[in-house]
């Protein structure tokens, strides 16, 4: 069930606070993600979006508040942690890893889900070998949904911008994540571009049941696509509510003065 | 074990108490030591302040510098008109590195400059060497290699000079740097080579200014050290010295170049003296980058570099 | 119109992860290493074995050891020469207080003392990166040099300070010492080089490499994707330094008969470097073929001058080799600083299109 009350929160950020020396970036943000849900985070260009993420992600310390994760508090763990217990996540500045193919990207995608023997690696052989083959046809499985077959030994580094956000899509999948942390994944693209991501991400939500806040900043899609939006301006949040209450907000209106959708 | 540990942790420092004057005097050699340490690290800023690039074959340069110098003193040359054609020659090859090593990789990682420098190291090495012969030489500046006492310390008077000359260089750099028109396009080409091209700094010629500056300070320092010691080949080694100097100071840093120096040399000398006959001496080879790695590891980004907040 | 994949369709994920997924490249392979195996010891001169073949595998090694660490994983080390020295010093001794010990597993167990080496200088890795780092691998090599030639427990107390190999055998044959021929030793080198290689190659092709690749090309996006570095990097500096802890007891067992800590100074640190850019960072074929390029450049230089009928003074061509060195070097990160591999893979490319042009 969605959004149900009933059921705690998967994610819980309380009156959180991100600083860089005299500069705070984040200025006591609150907000609760439910299990399923898609809620977008919107706000102008330096509202803290992307800083709140990576405080999610373990990668900013919070100076003050609290981040849980399913209930327990995960305020200071390093992001490799965060990442093992099942939060994944793209980046604003597409963070994939030039110097590997896309195949082996998504792969590295999966590197948590992989228990290592380097002796055995070396020799290629036994379990080593299954399990390399067996994360392979998982992989192969979101290379599949993402219909990113063509590209799969292709270099990282020379796709075009839209197939690389699509393919650290596929690198966020391959960890069969709870929690899905998308920041701007449809930023540069065209319409047929953000209508295939549009659909990828609500399969994700539907048919994985994969949890899932983005940043974005084009509205339709925040329309469309989320359960909830939460609106942040100059480090702080105001406003929270479901698309159609908060599209009428006037804070909110007047935070992006002339930016208003009609969508 | 608890002599061993009274022998690192006591005696040394009671040994510098016991006899104060021998004290002073490794001080000052340690610092003298620093400055021709800071004098060479100069040289690496400059480059690396202007063009990014980490010039291993300073070190090279100064020995080449050293070579030229004393070559053309051997033939007969008046001391001023040596000088004169040593900064001609190291113009020319500032020209020449510019046009056949800085330009063709103007856009590769810095890894690759890196690289690109060591095979300068390697070709400067083998055509000093042909030019100028492989014996050791003596450079005779005019300056006397003497000491003498002042209140029961031994100073030695060519040390005091090179010390002098190194401090006016340095602070005619930090001068350059700071107050002049060419010294703020230099600190805007070091940020960003796209940016400052587009505002219209003409890239070449800052590169060759910033590469002969560097070589004059070479000509100082490869003056200095060959004074003291003779011009030889391990002077080429000084590039993996002055490493540990800039780790300190930081790669960007003139007044980081002569702190870091200082420590280093000051710290190297009292390594040297009072700990080193504990192992059996000849721990100046490795002193130095323990002492950058300690340093580094409470402050990876040297004494005076910035603080980089990266982001994701 | 030989070299074509048409008709090669793999139908599992195993044909698809070969190493040599195209069936021209495994014959050509598979002959290459019997040719390597059988041809020389019957048909190559000593000089050649000696100073050319026997050289270029313990250089490929350790070539292959730092390819790991700085084209691999990212980080930069110019200890190379120093963690060499552990392995040869540890060999040596190894090898003289238990006679009995076969020689391979000497070699093994050296290999383990200098990964543990390599452990301790790389844990400074978590807090420095990049050409910081170089200065902790700097460290390591200074100190290590400093430390054979100072303590003459080492070198078993010898007068000269150099240590030498002792004769040993496997399977009957003596194959380091004094009294071991070129040959033998040309051989036992080569296989362990060709196992080393097939394990590199294995390990760079999955899990481990993966995540190293991960930390070299964007460590903080990898951090937050579940890599952590310091393991990932301390594994780095382990295996690498283990391969060129193996190569050092290689350069003295089966290359030189004997040495000093000379031959593990800072010269052969940047020399290993050199094969290691020159060859393609991050390519496990460029490791031998940038150990080829440097085993080979002096030889060729040092008889090319003879070869046309001049005569030069021994130190003028020593001058001469160091400037033609310095100046290809940097020819060559001009042209490609990609390495000898890309251009190697930019010529299969060609040859797949031949004869035609596009």
């Amino acid at each position: 069930m969605k959004g149900s009350a009933a059921a705690p929160p998967l994610l819980e950020v309380d009156r959180v606070s991100v600083r860089f020396g005299a500069l705070i970036a984040v200025n006591q943000v609150s907000l609760s993600v439910a299990r399923g849900e898609i809620v977008a985070i919107i706000g102008p260009n330096g509202a803290g979006k992307t800083t709140l993420l990576n405080a999610v992600s373990g990668f900013y310390r919070p100076y003050e508040g609290t981040i849980a994760f399913e209930g327990r508090d995960r305020t200071r763990l390093a992001p490799p942690d965060v990442a093992a217990l099942g939060i994944a996540r793209t980046f604003q500045n597409v963070a994939l890893f030039k110097g590997m193919s896309v195949l082996d990207n998504i792969m590295t995608g999966r590197l948590l889900k992989m228990r290592g023997n380097f002796l055995l690696e070396a020799l290629y052989w036994g379990p080593a070998r299954r399990q390399e083959l067996e994360h392979r046809a998982f992989v192969e499985r979101i290379i599949d949904f993402l219909e990113i077959q063509a590209i799969r030994k292709t270099p990282a580094g020379r796709l075009p911008y839209g197939l690389q956000k699509r393919v650290e899509l596929a690198r966020a999948l391959a960890a069969e994540p709870k929690l899905l942390l998308l920041d701007e994944p449809m930023a540069g693209m065209n319409v047929e571009e953000k209508e295939d991501m549009c659909r990828f991400i609500l399969d994700v939500n539907q048919e994985f049941d994969t949890t899932i806040a983005l940043i974005e900043h084009d509205m339709g899609v925040v329309m469309d696509v989320s359960d909830r939006v939460v609106v942040l301006d100059y480090g702080r949040k105001i406003a929270d509510g479901p698309p159609a209450s908060v599209r009428k907000d006037a804070a909110v209106l007047d935070a992006y003065l002339g930016v208003a959708h009609d969508a | 074990m608890l002599d061993a540990l009274h022998a690192v942790l006591v005696a040394p420092f009671r040994d510098m108490a016991g006899s104060p004057a021998f004290l002073v005097e490794v001080l000052i050699g340690g610092l003298f030591a620093g400055l021709m340490y800071s004098l060479v690290a100069l040289g690496f800023v400059l480059i690396f302040k202007a063009s990014g690039v980490f010039n291993f074959a300073q070190g090279v340069m100064v020995l080449f510098a050293a070579l030229t110098l004393v070559g053309l003193l051997e033939r007969g040359a008046p001391v001023l008109l040596a000088l004169g054609l040593t900064t001609a020659v190291m113009v020319a090859l500032a020209f020449a590195i510019e046009r056949l090593v800085l330009r063709p990789l103007v856009n590769q990682e810095h890894i690759i400059l890196f690289m690109a420098t060591i095979g300068l190291n390697f070709f400067l090495e083998g055509f000093g060497e042909m030019l100028w012969g492989a014996n050791v030489k003596k450079l005779d500046i005019g300056i006397p290699d003497r000491s003498f006492i002042v209140r029961g310390v031994q100073i030695n008077e060519l040390e005091l000079t090179a010390a002098v000359t190194a401090a006016v260089l340095v602070a005619v750099l930090a001068l350059f740097f700071q107050r002049t028109r060419i010294g703020r396009a230099l600190r805007a080409v070091a940020d960003d080579h796209e940016a400052a091209l587009s505002l219209g700094i003409p890239l070449k010629t800052i590169w060759v200014v910033v590469w002969s500056v560097a070589g004059v300070v070479a000509i100082v320092a490869g003056l200095m050290w060959g004074a003291k010691s003779g011009v030889q080949f391990s002077l080429s080694l000084i590039a993996l010295k002055a490493l540990p100097v800039l780790i300190l100071g930081g790669f960007e840093s003139v007044p980081g170049a002569i702190v870091g120096g200082l420590i280093i040399g000051i710290g190297e000398k009292l390594g040297e003296v009072y700990w080193g006959p504990l192992v059996g001496g000849a721990i100046e080879n490795w002193f130095a980058y323990v002492l950058a790695l300690a340093f580094l590891l409470v402050r990876p980004q040297g004494l005076f570099g910035e603080r980089i907040i990266e982001r994701v | 119109m030989i070299y074509r994949e048409a008709g090669q369709f793999k139908s599992s994920y195993a044909g698809d992860q070969a190493i040599f997924p195209v069936v021209q490249d495994r014959v050509f392979v598979a002959a290459a290493v019997a040719t390597a195996f059988v041809v020389p010891p019957l048909l190559a001169s000593e000089y050649w074995l000696q100073a050319v073949l026997i050289p270029f595998l313990v250089y490929a090694l350790a070539a292959l050891g730092l390819n790991l660490l700085t084209g691999y994983a990212g980080q930069l080390s110019l200890g190379t020469g120093g963690f060499m020295a552990v392995g040869a010093y540890s060999a040596f001794k190894l090898a003289t207080a238990f006679p009995g010990l076969n020689i391979i597993v000497v070699f093994l167990l050296a290999g383990v003392v200098a990964a543990a080496v390599g452990i301790l200088f790389g844990l400074p890795s978590l807090r420095i990166k990049g050409f910081y780092l170089a200065v902790a691998t700097l460290a390591a090599q200074f100190f290590l040099l400093w430390l054979f030639n100072k303590v003459a427990w080492f070198t078993n107390y010898a007068s000269s300070g150099t240590i030498t190999a002792p004769d040993r055998t496997l399977f009957g044959a003596l194959i380091t010492g004094p009294n071991s021929t070129p040959a033998a030793r040309y051989l036992t080198a080569l296989g362990l080089v060709a196992v080393f290689a097939l394990a590199a190659k294995n390990l760079v092709r999955g899990r481990i490499g993966r995540s190293w690749m991960a930390i070299r090309d964007r460590d903080i996006a990898a951090e937050i994707i579940g890599v952590r570095p310091l393991r990932t990097k301390l594994l780095a500096f382990a295996i690498s330094s283990y391969y060129c802890g193996v190569a050092g007891a290689g350069l003295v067992f089966l290359y030189l008969g004997s040495a000093e800590t000379l031959a593990f100074d800072i010269g052969i640190s940047f020399l290993v470097l050199f094969m290691v850019i020159i060859g393609g960072l991050g390519s496990i074929l460029g490791s031998f073929l940038g150990a080829a390029f440097i085993v080979l450049v002096p030889i060729v230089l040092s008889n090319a001058p003879h070869a046309i009928g001049l005569r030069m003074p021994v130190a003028l061509q020593k001058q001469f080799e160091l400037m033609v060195f310095g100046g290809l070097i940097i020819l060559f990160l001009i042209v490609e600083p990609r390495g000898l591999a890309r251009l190697w893979q930019i010529t299969k490319e060609k040859l797949r299109l031949w004869p035609f042009p596009h």
